[in-house]
């Protein structure tokens, strides 16, 4: 923890941009942040939104390190900012802690994954359904 | 129970959604027992057929509230009828959300898109009686805004604490996006003292499961509730079958210690 700095974020903040250097990491302690891309012709598309406890931001931890996506805060936000290059520095010393740190994101990364193949069968449609038109 | 549909009159109608009706109907002359929540009617829309629908709430007196999304024949034809329409009605079938066992212990309510209808009673039926709970916590996922159900009731319900979150977000909606799994993390309760109700399309309802248990819920203690194509609702033609079960009789609302195995197999 004596590598985090705590942050506050007003609501409407763009923290970070798609294709910029992915250099830090978060972890929420109250608020919520949007996860976004930009679509051609539909602007800034929210695919997800995440709240406290959890890490925003992974791509720091292997090449090219740039987000793949954009994030905004849609409220206040309190986190705990990491500067990542330093906690690489750290984890090369002590690979104990790197390890479970990497356990420790493998693990977000695999949730979101699972949320986003779930989310693609279309969770919440009847089985056989392809969106549903108006009561006729 | 009534082997034969007794004759009810629309006495209200109000759209929910775009394709989600609520129907208030009023029997003509008899009527059907109470039900409990969970449990469901088979309703026949006169000409066309008859399909299962759980009543969406429990009221005095001998109304019976559904709420219906249209999705074919029958189910459209009913979303179709107008207040002083006829449908007819058999019930009540089926077992009903035990939110006994959940005396004490904190309570979980997860629905997916219209699986919020046959959950509203037990809320209601818990918002009823808040001592004898513990923390009550509704969450709810849909895949647009648009197909939230019941959002004049959601601020009652924010008072113990109720959260929406939708898969496909339109223009203007600020609230949370993602699968209804990640309200968890902001969910309050002891997962060792936790029961759970949950409704949905079945991949919704093992993904939740899975990650229930994953946090300390025991699987005997989270409940779903599972459909079928229903024919007779009386154990007798076996269109209802799962494995050992027959869901209308055995089911729709099962233990997930129960369910996961059936689940599992891909064709039964
Ligand atoms: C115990 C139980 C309780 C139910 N409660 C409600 C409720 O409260 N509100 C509500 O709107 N619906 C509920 N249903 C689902 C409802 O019965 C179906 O939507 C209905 O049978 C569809 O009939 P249909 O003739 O309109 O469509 P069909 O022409 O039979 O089917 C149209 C589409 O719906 C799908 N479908 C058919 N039957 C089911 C089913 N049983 N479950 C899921 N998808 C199905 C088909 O695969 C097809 O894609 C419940 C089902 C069960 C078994
Ligand atoms: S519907 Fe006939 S046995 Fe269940």
């Amino acid at each position: 923890m004596a590598l985090a700095r705590e942050v506050a974020l007003p609501g409407g903040t763009r923290i970070f941009e798609e294709g910029e250097k992915a250099d830090r990491f978060w972890i929420i302690r109250s608020g919520t942040v949007a996860l976004d891309v930009h679509m051609p012709g539909r602007g800034r598309v929210v695919v997800e939104t995440i709240g406290a406890g959890s890490l925003l931001g992974w791509s720091w931890l292997c090449p090219p390190r740039q987000w793949h996506l954009a994030a905004e805060t849609r409220d206040p936000v309190r986190a705990w900012e990491f500067d990542a290059a330093a906690v690489h520095d750290l984890c090369a010393e002590d690979t104990a802690l790197g390890l479970s740190l990497v356990t420790v994101v493998a693990e977000t990364i695999g949730d979101r994954l699972r949320a986003t193949r779930t989310r693609l069968l279309d969770l919440y449609g009847p089985p056989g359904s392809q969106g549903s038109g108006p009561v006729p | 129970m009534t082997l034969t549909p007794l004759s009810y009159r629309v006495v209200d109608r109000r759209d929910e959604t775009h394709d989600t009706v609520t129907l208030v109907l009023e029997p003509a002359a008899n009527a059907v027992k109470p039900f409990a929540p969970g449990q469901f009617a088979m309703l026949y829309a006169f000409g066309v057929g008859e399909i299962p629908v759980s009543v969406s709430r429990i009221a005095d007196g001998h109304r019976l509230t559904h709420t219906v999304r249209a999705v074919g024949a029958v189910s459209r034809a009913l979303c179709g009828l107008r207040t002083g329409g006829w449908v007819g009605v058999r019930g009540p079938f089926g077992t009903a959300w035990d939110s006994a066992a959940a005396h004490g212990n904190d309570l979980l309510v997860i629905a997916g898109g219209i699986g919020l209808a046959p959950l509203r009673p037990l809320v209601d039926a818990v918002l009823a009686e808040p001592h004898a709970f513990g923390r009550l916590n509704v969450l709810a996922g849909s895949r647009t805004p648009a197909d939230l159900l019941y959002q004049d009731e959601f601020p009652a319900w924010e008072k113990p604490f109720a959260a929406v979150t939708v898969d496909r977000p339109a223009n203007g909606w600020t609230g949370r996006v993602g699968v209804v799994t990640t309200l968890l993390r902001e969910a309050r309760f002891t997962p060792s003292d936790t029961v759970a109700f949950v409704c949905g399309p079945e991949v919704m309802m093992r993904a939740t499961a899975r990650a229930l248990i994953h946090q300390g819920v025991r699987p005997d203690l989270i409940r779903v509730s599972l459909e079928r194509n229903m024919r007779c609702a009386t154990g007798h033609c076996g269109h209802c079958q799962l494995g050992p079960l027959l869901l209308c009789r055995d089911g729709p609302v099962v233990g997930y210690d129960q369910a996961e195995p059936l689940l599992a197999v891909r064709e039964l």
